[in-house]
């Protein structure tokens, strides 16, 4: 016997279905109308939507705030780039211990995006889940602000000015070029990831995570692992968070070291907020609007940081569940 | 007697000047209620903090199920069937009172990193955590969120999360603290009908709570142990009856 869900989940699943249906359909729409250069946007709204839900499930399913998430969603930007980078010039990324030539096989990038930064977050979860609170948050920022500074200090991946990609990867030797294929690669990679998380969060380890959340004590009391538990959760979610890295780097056919910086960590925290967080599609429609206002506004006036700052706030002010809680209209608790 | 299932020997711990516990030793038999009293600031809640795991003992030994555990962690000493309520409910607020309990229930069954299948699809487990909310009387606000329940009904499920692990021993810290006397008969019933079940080790103020469950009784005062036997034997104690039992009855 399982609980009834409530009506606002049953809405939130409409409300994503539909969604669903809009962005299946965007790329057919935007050709017809002849606005085909909108989609490297979505491609882009997409690949950020990815990296605030992989956030969401460490921010809002386990009440840690991650001031670091730029340093996987820029780990895996980098892996994705560098591969490409060496494929192009015919040199090996790494000759010891083992050599590693570059790839522009996707299903070989991807995979190592997401390897490398689920390693990187392996790392620093296990010191910084150590820590509560303010510390937490604190330590995340200064490991990701190593990480930028480690990059930066690479010669070979062009420091502060980037590194320009000559290719994008290929997938099944069809090339993700042209705006469709890689728009196609983000939609499933979200959809795949949104469709796993909402169902672990409603399996044993969800429960454990957000138990944890509410009430950490009790939970240890119980025999709960806590600090296990927030270590896998927050591995898996720097590795997806690294995998829109890799979605981001192909579609810009650039990495700079400004996707590992503390601005974008705190962007995905923003996104998570804006849309509501703990609810995984909140974040996406967060990151959705984030991206929206920034391009809008950015059109309209050069100081559009002012304008964008009271419209957050505004938001978090008035729409305590965040954006998604006004789509699906949740009670302010429970 | 049989072999203590949980044994606390010459346990110290200190804050600064003042010495929480000193030198305190006790044991709990499988299956009886052994009572910890004692003035406020007498360190109870101290020990059981000890006990659980929450604070490291500066000096002693805590040895539970034949197996010394002073050094291990609060979830794998619970792992091992070591049970506790607190003095202030410790629920998952924004989980429903069945969600509570389930979380209890499974606990001590498997892992907890399962991804893909639902939490509650486990019949047994369910019907298990189903059967706890119907024992602490909380079958009707299931899907209630435990922090939208009332502070009594807060208490039961307190209680009723702690037995669903199926613990061996339960540390019981004040379960009826700030119930009504009506709440209070009816915590104490339903800790009497768990006699026998499980070990217990029970802080409480409410004497009557005390004499009615407890089959030996150690009382504490300033961090140690001034006396320590049968509920009749503590009852006639002078000294127990000037440190703590005369000062209930005077104020």
């Amino acid at each position: 016997m399982r609980e009834p869900a409530p009506p606002h989940v049953r809405r939130g699943w409409i409300a994503a279905q539909a969604g669903l249906a809009v962005l299946v359909a965007a790329p057919f729409v935007l050709t017809a109308l002849d606005r085909a250069w909108l989609l490297p946007t979505l491609t882009r709204m997409l690949a950020y939507g990815l990296g605030a839900a992989a956030l969401d499930v460490v921010l809002g399913y386990g009440g840690l705030v991650s001031f670091g998430h730029g340093a996987f969603l820029g780990t895996g930007a980098y892996v994705a780039g560098a591969l490409i980078h060496h494929a192009g010039a015919a040199t090996p990324l790494l000759r010891w211990p083992v050599e590693i030539d570059g790839s522009l096989d996707a299903l070989i990038a991807f995979p190592a995006a997401a390897l490398a930064a689920g390693a990187l977050a392996f790392l620093i979860g296990a010191v910084s889940l150590r820590t509560r609170g303010v510390h937490f948050i604190m330590i995340t920022l200064a490991f990701a602000q190593m990480v930028y500074f480690l990059v930066l200090a690479i010669p070979e991946y062009g420091g502060t000015d980037g590194l320009m990609l000559p290719a994008r990867h290929r997938l099944f030797d069809l090339p993700l070029d042209g705006d469709q294929p890689l728009y196609w690669v983000a939609l499933v990679l979200l959809v795949g990831f949104l469709t796993i998380a909402q169902r672990s969060m409603e399996a044993r380890f969800g429960l454990a995570l957000r138990g944890a959340r509410q009430n950490e004590r009790r939970m240890r009391a119980l025999g709960y692992p806590v600090f296990r538990i927030r270590l896998v959760a927050f591995t898996i979610s720097g590795a997806v968070a690294g995998l829109a890295g890799a979605v981001l780097a192909n579609q810009a056919g650039f990495v700079s070291p400004d996707l590992l910086s503390w601005q974008r960590s705190g962007e995905l925290i923003i996104m998570v907020i804006l849309g509501g967080q703990g609810t995984l599609f909140g974040p996406v429609l967060g990151a959705f609007a984030l991206l929206l206002l920034e391009e809008e506004l950015s059109a309209v006036t050069e100081h559009w940081m002012l304008v964008l700052g009271p419209l957050l706030l505004a938001c978090v002010l008035f729409f305590r569940r965040g954006l998604w809680g006004q789509v699906v209209r949740a009670p302010a608790h429970g | 007697m049989a072999e203590p299932l949980l044994q606390v020997e010459r346990l110290s711990k200190r804050f600064g000047a003042l010495a929480a516990v000193a030198d305190v030793s006790l044991d709990l038999v499988s299956g009886e209620c052994h009572a910890v009293i004692g003035p406020n600031g007498a360190g109870k809640t101290t020990l059981l903090a000890l006990i659980a795991g929450e604070i490291l003992p500066d000096a002693g030994r805590v040895a539970f199920a034949g197996e010394d555990v002073t050094r291990l962690k609060v979830s794998r000493r619970a792992l091992r069937g070591l049970g506790r309520t607190f003095q202030l409910t410790q629920l998952c607020a924004e989980f429903s009172a069945r969600r509570n309990v389930m979380l209890a229930v499974e606990a001590r069954v498997g892992t907890p990193f399962h991804f893909l299948r639902r939490a509650d699809s486990l019949a047994t487990l369910a019907a298990r955590a189903d059967a706890a909310l119907v024992m602490a009387g909380l079958a009707e606000r299931a899907h209630v969120p435990a922090g939208l329940l009332s502070h009594g009904e807060q208490r039961q499920l307190e209680l009723a999360v702690a037995m669903a692990a199926r613990p061996r021993a339960l540390l019981l810290d004040e379960p009826a603290a700030g119930l009504g006397p009506a709440e209070t008969a009816e915590m104490a019933a339903r800790l009497a009908a768990l006699k026998g079940r499980v070990a217990m080790l029970l802080v409480e103020h409410d004497m009557d709570t005390v004499f009615r469950l407890a089959d030996r009784i150690t009382v504490m005062a300033e961090g140690r142990v001034i006396a320590s036997g049968a509920p009749d034997t503590i009852r006639a104690d002078a000294a127990v009856r000037e440190a703590y039992l005369g000062e209930i009855a005077d104020a």
